[in-house]
């Protein structure tokens, strides 16, 4: 006999979706503001001109992006206790992103920061700016602005990655949807609207980091 | 004593020996220019007085005090000395006011009101009173060059250093960035260019320095330097544009 669709089975289940999808949303906002920020730091230390500094960068960066999500986050979430650093699952979970977003976004942000003509580095320093002062008032706003699609690309992928964080029992979308499933073994309906909800939230992310671009992006003169 | 002191600067790139003992000197209020080959020097040169190239070997030597390749030396000396370069090189995400407004407030932590009130004087200057509020890709070339000579002057430099500053221009535009700079050099403003317009060089400066292999190979009163070239190389440079 053929299988008889009941969406209605997930209707009473619909709190736990919702939790879900807010508790991705919030490792989404923490993961995506700080891994961006790790991303701006790590490129800026990339350029260092302490060979160490730019070294050390390089290999976290490495390190993540050749190496499994699902398998750093076992090893922040399961690994580190072992060192005595226990934390809790969102904890684990938002640390994980912050620190797979970071080391792709430093990848970004550098290429961002190659971009900028060199020219314009040299009139900085030839207005006797520090190197600070060039990163911050010359070098930052255009990089960002030439990898802004890359990035929220990247923090869209990194949104979509936390749905592995249900494996240490971090309560998001993900999570909801199995603990649904496993209640009324309602597979193909539960999945099928997760997708729909991830597929919402990813647009919806897409909008949001566009119109954060045109903000920060847009040509406000500063006098 | 002299603004500037250049003595027996040395820079190679690699095995390239592009500056091979330049002994130079700035007076206040002097108006140098560089002329030489394509590949004689002349920016190099210039950038080691900026400290963008650090020399190997030789001195500096800005209002008697040596300046060392230290990151607090090269910004003292950035300080005194400033420079416009071919491309202009404006930030694409600042007004021309705020490009001019920039560096004052932050290196020289000036307010903003101050910084602005510079800023707008310098603009005048250059004659860009009705251009202060556009971005530099509203701009045209020539336009772009007034701005980046004023921000470079907002920050008082004792010496200006222009690297070609009209040779990215179309010809059109060439003469309001040349008046611009005339009249610096009028106003007593020391400035070390280097130019590929002889007829400017010779009717707007004091010292005409010829580079040629990475040496100074001849230099004087650019009149009598271009009446009378002594060394074969520089006949030939001056026959060369004629
Ligand atoms: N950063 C660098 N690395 C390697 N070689 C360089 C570098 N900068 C300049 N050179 C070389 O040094 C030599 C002198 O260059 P420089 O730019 O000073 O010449 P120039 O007299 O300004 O020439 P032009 O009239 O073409 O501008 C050239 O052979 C050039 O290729
Ligand atoms: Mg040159």
């Amino acid at each position: 006999m053929a299988y008889a669709f009941d969406f209605g089975a997930i209707v009473p289940h619909w709190e736990l979706l919702l939790d879900g999808a807010i508790l991705t949303t919030e490792l989404t906002v923490v993961g995506a503001v700080v891994g961006v920020g790790l991303g701006i730091m790590g490129a800026w230390a990339r350029a260092s001109r302490t060979p160490v500094v730019s070294q050390i960068v390089g290999v976290y960066v490495e390190l993540i992006r050749n190496t499994p999500f699902l398998v750093q986050l076992f090893f922040i979430f399961f690994g580190l206790p072992a060192l005595g650093l226990k934390l809790t699952e969102f904890q684990a979970a938002v640390l994980a992103m912050i620190v797979n977003l970071g080391a792709y976004s430093t990848e970004i942000v550098r290429a961002g920061i190659q971009a900028v003509p060199h020219g314009q580095l040299e009139a900085a320093q030839s207005l006797a700016m520090n190197r600070l002062q060039i990163f911050r008032y010359v070098i930052i706003l255009p990089a960002l602005q030439k990898i802004w699609p890359a990035l929220s690309s990247q923090i869209v992928i990194v949104m979509l990655g936390s749905s592995v964080c249900s494996q240490i029992a971090a309560e998001e979308l993900t999570f909801g949807a199995n603990y649904i499933q496993a209640l009324n073994f309602r597979a193909f309906e539960v999945y099928f609207i997760v997708t729909g909800i991830y597929l919402v939230m990813s647009i919806l992310l897409r909008m949001v980091l566009k119109v954060l671009g045109n903000y920060l992006f847009e040509r406000r003169r500063h006098v | 004593m002299s603004l500037v002191e250049l003595h027996a600067i040395h820079k190679s790139f690699g095995e390239l020996q592009v500056l091979k003992g330049i002994d130079l000197s700035i007076d206040e209020g002097q108006v140098i220019a560089l002329i030489g080959k394509s590949g004689s020097g002349k920016s190099t040169l210039l950038r080691t007085i900026n400290g963008l190239e650090v020399i190997d070997d030789g001195a500096i030597i800005v209002d008697g005090k040596k300046i060392s390749d230290r990151d607090a030396d090269l910004l003292g000396l950035r300080l005194q000395v400033g420079m416009v370069f071919q491309q202009f090189n404006l930030f694409p995400h600042y007004t021309a006011l705020e490009n001019v407004m920039l560096s004052p407030q932050v290196v020289k932590k000036q307010s903003k009101a101050d910084a602005r009130k510079v800023a707008e004087e310098m603009l005048i200057k250059v004659g860009l009173a009705d251009k202060m509020m556009h971005y530099p890709d509203q701009l045209s070339g020539g336009q772009q060059q007034r701005v980046a000579i004023a921000r470079a002057l907002a920050m008082k430099p004792k010496v200006l250093l222009c690297d070609e500053v009209t040779s990215a221009l179309d010809p059109e535009l060439v003469n309001e960035v040349l008046a611009v700079v005339r009249q610096l050099a009028e106003e007593g403003m020391t400035l070390v260019m280097v130019t590929h317009e002889m007829r400017f060089a010779r009717e707007v400066c004091d010292k005409l320095v010829f580079m040629h292999q990475g040496r100074i190979h001849e230099t004087g009163d650019p009149e009598e330097v271009f009446a009378n070239p002594k060394t074969p190389e520089l006949s030939s440079f001056v026959g060369g544009l004629a």
